[in-house]
Parts: structure tokens; C-alpha cells; sequence
């Protein structure tokens, strides 16, 4: 592998792969199921004094 | 309740997700550089440091110098005409570490070889304000006086080759004694020097031939930067990256 | 277990007095003493441990006995480091202005003094905000006491000697000369252990956890505390002369050792000052206006977003240097592109008080912790900004750069470091409230101040410098020499140094404040105004 080589690929396959992770991260956050879960969990900080539920 | 065993496994899948997010920005970035032969242009004159030079880099990164003083000239019409011909990548192919820097609080130095004369140097790193009212570079009038102390300098060559730096084992071998030679240009073993080190400059750099001090090294350091490359012979077009 | 401990602590202070009796030069003889006295005293430490048998009180908080007393350590420590860190600040600031005060001495120079400064504000300072202010959320959110007994104290006292280490090794004219990787490779070595121990401590309390969800402010510590090992690891690797010596060649050479110092060096701030420091935003914001984080969802986008482009943002550093162009445009392209997720944290942060805007008015440590969130967001600006190569090839070099960092590290970095202390102190200490609002408020507005003095001069001076540089005369010469353009700098580094006593100050305060909090002291002509600690509990 020469370096335009390397270079050519990091320049496509890195923004495919940039892609396709981002839109995992975004279907992970907004996917409908997991929402009461973060509501969940954006509470955790805020009910130290409480007993531990799950 | 999840079982403990998957609650472990959940913060581990964090972690591995993230060190494998941020290792591939890295590795694409980075890997390709290390395909030497075309990331650094070809060029005539690049050689390692002498011993004496090499002591004095080593005295310029001890003092932090590369806080205040880059050396690496950009393509713009005015640094060309401040500085002189932009900086190559081979410039500092045998530097480790690199010295390029991060900002100009004083002048670039990537091309200061040659630029004063040895008695400047002198002056100036005794008092800066001497020869430069204006500067705000403090005083290395300690240099002059130390005896360069270098406890193991083929020790330092030897390091520089398991990392790259093609120094002979003529070269390991005459370290001590070359150190001593660069100072002294009656020496006998100048000629078998200049043979090692092309182009080096042989002379007593600080003025004061009673020792070999740190501002020798020092001098003899700033004297060489940016004279090895010979830019008759470089093709612009074919550098380019 | 203890056993164990104390036989490393043995074999510590061996090791280091064989160091420095065969050691190659000066430097490591001093720091072979320095690791065997410490080593001597960890063992003492464990000894008495041992045999002390008076067990420290036990304080429970919702049912679990958190571990405070490392908390509190890295509290004092913090702001300890802090104070010297802003006072080595304030001293290479006045330097720039009077060189007079170099002393021309070796030890006092500004090459030497200001990795010094740089190493204490960003590792000593913030390093040991992190270490609390991640030891007391990890405890809180998982609702587990901190795991391991001896471990988190090595963590702490071992990231104290890496300090004093790199300290002296400073001023003794140790160093490898890579901006904020300065110390040499056997410091390197003692930081990588400590650090492995820290991540094992970390993972190991969320292990214990009680509740299903790691909350996201842990995601962001675990990201620093990883990335950081990585980063630490690869762009230190090194050849030393000696394994006695102190000297190392690193493994690179140019080009590729500059783009792995900048890799290192952007993500030092990406995830050393960045990623860590939003933990503690994720945390302490919620936590201090008693309401759960704006958009939870946003956190978890912003947390992955960040991260994946952080990691490729290192070349704009390196913009016309010798550095292929292709790997230039990458850097500020993502660059650029971190603008989005930088301001969705900023945004996920400010609108956490929506409908508690007044805590801004009545509550000043939220006032720190807010504007704090407001200077994260004009730097995280900013930076794109001078990442464009027109831009950059202006600003690079100058003291645009030096004002780019200090609204980022005094404005982001400190201002939400001092609202976590205002927060942790009475917490730790369980006191009803903080001795003085009204010092808290003194010191925002004083250190504010000297903020913007700061930023401003240093705008002024680096813009200034960047256009004298490429100026023109009528005849097609360079209108200035370079002496030129220092002579200009000179009232601007005034100004800059007196913005920097200003923070000194506040810090000062700050620090009277905290000291007297812990004692239990209340400033009587307040008493009846100041913001109640919501976690105070009566009779414990």
C-alpha cells in the first residue's frame, strides 16, 4: 500500500464509516422504546436520598 | 433485576466502544504518514546530527526554547521573505522530537544558521537586550560558563539509531572524540569529521577556547539549522503533498 | 491485600534510592529521592492504617456509606494547585512584560516555568477535579460506595507525586518538549500505572452499581479516563539513553512525531479539559438547580458526536506546516464539524434551567456554573473559527491562540471547576450552606473581570501581531521587523498579566471561602440569605 493509497481510502471509507455511526448513535437516542429509559435516567442524579428502585 | 454479569458487560461495551470510535479517527489519520517514502520529499544534504550539534538541541529543548521559537516556515509570501524557502517535511526527518512549535513569541528559527555571526550569539544569549533593545528574551549567561557536561554522548547516538537515525558505528564510536573535534579546528581529526558530518562547521563557537561549554553546543546548533538542505536541487513540484 | 501494598511500597523505596545512587545525571538522582521518601511514607501511611484502629465515621447517604474522604482529599488538593498553577500564571505573564524577571537564572526562566504553569493548571488543577469530582459521581449515580479500600488513595497520592515529579523536573530542565506531554519517560511510566488503577477503581464502582442505567455523566468520565490512557501511551513512546538517565529520544521523528503530538495535544483538550469537565456539567448543573438535564437524548447524541470527532481534529495545529495538505483539510474539516455537537452540550446545558432562570439571579455558584456553559460555547465557536486555513494562517503563531485557550481554560474549564467546589464543599463537609454567598459573588465578578481583560488583550495583541507580520510597505518590503512587533505587545501584556492577578485573586477568595465552609463557620451578616446545601442532613 502506497501512501496515496492510504490516503485515498481514509478519505472515503473513513466518511462512510463517520456516516453510518452517526446514524446508529441518532436512531439509538430517538428509538421510541428506549424513552423511558433515559427519562429514567436523567433522574438519577437528582434522587440520591430516595431508596434505590430498578 | 439484571444479573450482574450483564451490568458488567454493558460499562466494558462502553469502553470498548469508545476506544474503538477514537482509535480509528486516530489510525486513518496517522497511519498513512508512516508510508515514509512519500510523506517526506527527496532531498540532497539531510544527515544526523553531529554529537556537538546534537548536545546543543538537546541543551535548546532542556531551556524550552520551542516555547517562544517555532521552526517550521509556511508557504506565505511573507515568511519566504522574513524567513526564507518553507520548511520540508526531510528538514526534520532525523528530528526526535520534532522542534516545529506552536508559537512565535520570538522569531522562527528554522533557517537562523548562518543568519548572525558566532560573536552575536554570544552577546546575545549573555543579554538579549544587548543586541535586541526591543527583546523580551530572558538571559542565558549561564551557558557561557557551564561546562558542557554530556555524560555518555555514543549512549545518546546509540538511543537516536534503535529509533531510526542512521548513525553509523563509526559514527558511535568517534562520538566522545568528535564532540571535542567540531570546537577545535587544528585538530588532527577534522578532515575524518567533515567525512561523517558534511557541511558541519568546525570552529570554537562561544570564544573562549579554555572548555567546551554549553553555549558551544548551543551555537554550534543554531548555526546549522536550515543550511543541510540544497535547494538548487529541490523539485517544488514533485514535494508536493 | 494491605500486605501487598506495603510490599510495593517497599519495593518503591528501593528502587528509587538504587535510582539515585547510580544516577546519570542530576535530575534523576533528586527524583530518585523524591520517589523513595514517597514510597517511605506510603509505607508509614499503611502501617499506621493498620494499627489506627479507630475506623473513619461512618456517613450514609440513602442507604449506602459513600466514600468521602477521597472526595474531600482532591477538593483540597484542587484548589491547592489551582492557586499555584494561576500564581505561576501570573508570574511568566509579568515576565512577558519585563523580562528583567527571568532572574536569568536557569530555574526561574520563562522556558522552564511555563510547562510549569501549563502542567499544574491543566493536570494539577483540573486533574484533581476530575479525580473528585469523578470519585463523588460515580458513588452518587451508581449509588455505590467507591470500590476498593487502598486503591483510590494510591490513585490519589500517585497522581500527586506524578505532579511534583513533573514539577521539579521542570525547573531542573527535565522535559521531552512536547507541549503537555513535557514529562520524561519513567514519569510517563508512574502516570500510566496510577492511571490503569484509576480506570480499574472506576469501572469497578460502576460494576457495583444499583441502578440499571450508567447515567451519562459517567459515559464522559469513562471516555476521558480511557482516551486520555491512549493518548498518554502512544504519543510518549520513547528511547531512553540510560535506564538510569533521565533522557529519552522519542519514537517518531517530524512530521509523523508532530501530527502524534497534536493528536495528543487536541485531544488532551478534548478530552482531558472537554469530555471530563461535561461530566461534571452533566452532574453538578442538574444537581444544582434540582432538575433532571434538559434532553437526555441530546446527552447521549452529543456524547458520541463529540468523541468520534474530537479524535480527528489534531491537524489544524499543524495548518501550512509540512504536514500533507490532504491530512490539513481533514483537521478542519471535523474541526468545523465539531462546532455542532460543542453547541448542542452548550444548549443541553443552559436550557436545564428553563423555568429556574431566577437560580441565576438568587444563586451564585449556579451563576458560576452557567457562565461556565456560556464560555464552553464561545470558545467551541471560536475554535472552528481559527481552524480555517485562512483564518489559522493569520491567527497561528500569535497570541490569538494564548486568548483562544484562556477563554476555554479560564472561562469553561475553571468556572465550572469553582461552581463544583462552591457545590462540594458543604456537601462533604455537611454544612448547612456555604460560609459567604456574597464572596461567591465577589470573586465571579473579580475573576470575570480579569477574563475579559485577558481574552480581549490577547485578541488585540495576536490580530495585531498577525497583520504586522504580513505587512506591507509602498515599495513591496515587509513594513516590520520582527523586534517591531514584540515592542507593540508590550501594554497588551500588561493588561493580560493584571487579568491574571484579578483570577488570582478571586481564587484566593474562593479558597477563604471553602476553608472557612469546612470549618462550619456562617458569615453572620448573611445568615439568613444564603442558598441552603438541599443534601444537608441534621444530627449526622
Amino acid at each position: 500500500m502506497s501512501f496515496h493509497d492510504a490516503s485515498v481510502f481514509a478519505q472515503t471509507y473513513g466518511l462512510v464509516y463517520l456516516f453510518v455511526l452517526f446514524l446508529i448513535v441518532v436512531a439509538y437516542a430517538l428509538w421510541p422504546r428506549n424513552k423511558d429509559k433515559f427519562d429514567h435516567a436523567a433522574n438519577i442524579p437528582l434522587k440520591e436520598g430516595d431508596d434505590v428502585q430498578n | 433485576m439484571i444479573s450482574h454479569k450483564t451490568i458488567e458487560k454493558n460499562s466494558i461495551l462502553m469502553l470498548v466502544l469508545t476506544l474503538v470510535v477514537v482509535s480509528i479517527g486516530g489510525l486513518i489519520e496517522i497511519a498513512p504518514l508512516f508510508y515514509l517514502e512519500s510523506t517526506i520529499e527527496k532531498v540532497k544534504g539531510m544527515r544526523p546530527y553531529s554529537p556537538l550539534e546534537l548536545a546543543g538541541r538537546n541543551i535548546y529543548i532542556r531551556e524550552g526554547c520551542y516555547n517562544c521559537h517555532s521552526q517550521m516556515v509556511r508557504p506565505l509570501r511573507d515568511e519566504a521573505e522574513r524567513y526564507g524557502h518553507y520548511s520540508l517535511a526531510a528538514e526534520s526527518m532525523y528530528d526526535h522530537p520534532f522542534q516545529w512549535g506552536s508559537k512565535r513569541t520570538g522569531p522562527d528559527l528554522a533557517r537562523v544558521g548562518g543568519r548572525y555571526s558566532d560573536e552575536w550569539h554570544v552577546t546575545h544569549m549573555k543579554n538579549p537586550r544587548d543586541v535586541v533593545p526591543e527583546s523580551i528574551m530572558p538571559g542565558y549567561s549561564f551557558l557561557a560558563e557551564t561546562e558542557l557536561n554530556v555524560p555518555d554522548i555514543a549512549g545518546d547516538l546509540i538511543a537516536n539509531r534503535r529509533v531510526g537515525v542512521p548513525y553509523t558505528d563509526e559514527m558511535i564510536a568517534a562520538a566522545e572524540q568528535d564532540l571535542r573535534t567540531q570546537v577545535n579546528p587544528d585538530a588532527d581529526e577534522v578532515d575524518d569529521f567533515l567525512a561523517r558530518y558534511p557541511k558541519a562547521q568546525v570552529r570554537d563557537f562561544d570564544g573562549d577556547p579554555s572548555k567546551v561549554s554549553e553555549l558551544d553546543a548551543m551555537i554550534a546548533y543554531l548555526q546549522m539549522l536550515g543550511t543541510l538542505v540544497d535547494f538548487a536541487s529541490y523539485d517544488a513540484e514533485a514535494g508536493k503533498r | 491485600m494491605n500486605l501487598l501494598w506495603l510490599a510495593l511500597s517497599i519495593i518503591g523505596a528501593i528502587l528509587g534510592l538504587l535510582l539515585s545512587a547510580k544516577a546519570q545525571d542530576q535530575g534523576m538522582m533528586i527524583h530518585g529521592m523524591i520517589f523513595a521518601a514517597a514510597a517511605v511514607l506510603a509505607a508509614y501511611a499503611l502501617i499506621s492504617r493498620h494499627y489506627g484502629a479507630a475506623k473513619s465515621v461512618i456517613t450514609e447517604t440513602g442507604g449506602v456509606n459513600y466514600n468521602t474522604d477521597i472526595v474531600k482529599a482532591g477538593v483540597i488538593a484542587s484548589t491547592f494547585w489551582g492557586i499555584v498553577g494561576f500564581l505561576v500564571g501570573v508570574v511568566i505573564a509579568f515576565q512577558l512584560a519585563f523580562p528583567v524577571l527571568n532572574l536569568d537564572l536557569q530555574w526561574t526562566s520563562f522556558g522552564r516555568l511555563r510547562p510549569l504553569h501549563t502542567s499544574a493548571v491543566i493536570f494539577a488543577f483540573g486533574g484533581n477535579i476530575l479525580l473528585a469530582t469523578s470519585f463523588h459521581v460515580v458513588q452518587r449515580t451508581c449509588r455505590a460506595r467507591l470500590a476498593g479500600d487502598i486503591s483510590p488513595w494510591f490513585v490519589f497520592w500517585g497522581y500527586q507525586l506524578f505532579i511534583v515529579l513533573a514539577a521539579t523536573g521542570y525547573v531542573l530542565g527535565i522535559t521531552q518538549s512536547k507541549e503537555y506531554a513535557e514529562p520524561e519517560w519513567y514519569v510517563d511510566l508512574w502516570l500510566t500505572a496510577v492511571w490503569v488503577v484509576y480506570l480499574l477503581v472506576f469501572l469497578a464502582t460502576l460494576w457495583k452499581r444499583q441502578e440499571k442505567h450508567i447515567y451519562v455523566a459517567n459515559w464522559f468520565y469513562l471516555a476521558f479516563i480511557v482516551t486520555v490512557a491512549m493518548l498518554h501511551i502512544v504519543n510518549n513512546l520513547s528511547m531512553p539513553v540510560s535506564l538510569t538517565g533521565a533522557k529519552s529520544y522519542s519514537l517518531f521523528a517530524g512530521v509523523q512525531d508532530a501530527l502524534t503530538q497534536w493528536w495528543y495535544g487536541h485531544n488532551a483538550v478534548g478530552f482531558f479539559l472537554t469530555a471530563g469537565f461535561l461530566g461534571i456539567m452533566y452532574y453538578f448543573i442538574p444537581k444544582r438547580v434540582n432538575r433532571p438535564v434538559y434532553s437526555y437524548r441530546l446527552s447521549i447524541i452529543h456524547f458520541w458526536a463529540l468523541i468520534f470527532l474530537y479524535i480527528w481534529a489534531g491537524p489544524h495545529h499543524l495548518h501550512y506546516t509540512a504536514l500533507p495538505d490532504w491530512s490539513q483539510t481533514l483537521g478542519m474539516t471535523f474541526s468545523i464539524m465539531l462546532w455542532m455537537p460543542s453547541w448542542g452540550g452548550m444548549i443541553n446545558g443552559l436550557m436545564t434551567l428553563s423555568g429556574a432562570w431566577d437560580k441565576l439571579r438568587t444563586d451564585p455558584v449556579v451563576r458560576f456554573l452557567v457562565t461556565s456553559v456560556a464560555f464552553y460555547g464561545m470558545s467551541t465557536f471560536e475554535g472552528p473559527l481559527m481552524s480555517i486555513k485562512a483564518v489559522n494562517a493569520l491567527s497561528h503563531y500569535t497570541d490569538w491562540t494564548i486568548g483562544h485557550v484562556h477563554s476555554g481554560a479560564l472561562g469553561w474549564v475553571a468556572y465550572v471547576s469553582f461552581g463544583a467546589l462552591y457545590f462540594l464543599v458543604p456537601v462533604l463537609w455537611n454544612r448547612k450552606s456555604l460560609y459567604s454567598d456574597k464572596l461567591v459573588n465577589l470573586h465571579f465578578w473579580v475573576s470575570t473581570i480579569g477574563i475579559l481583560l485577558y481574552i480581549t488583550a490577547m485578541w488585540v495583541s495576536g490580530i495585531l501581531q498577525g497583520l504586522m507580520w504580513r505587512a506591507y510597505d509602498a515599495f513591496g518590503f515587509l513594513e516590520y521587523s520582527f523586534s517591531e512587533s514584540v515592542e507593540a505587545m508590550y501594554p497588551f501584556y500588561v493588561i493580560r498579566a493584571l487579568g491574571g492577578v484579578l483570577f488570582l485573586v478571586g481564587s484566593l477568595i474562593m479558597a477563604y471561602n471553602l476553608w472557612k465552609t469546612a470549618r462550619g463557620d456562617v458569615r453572620q451578616s448573611e445568615t439568613n440569605n444564603l442558598v441552603v446545601n438541599a443534601e444537608y442532613a441534621v444530627g449526622s
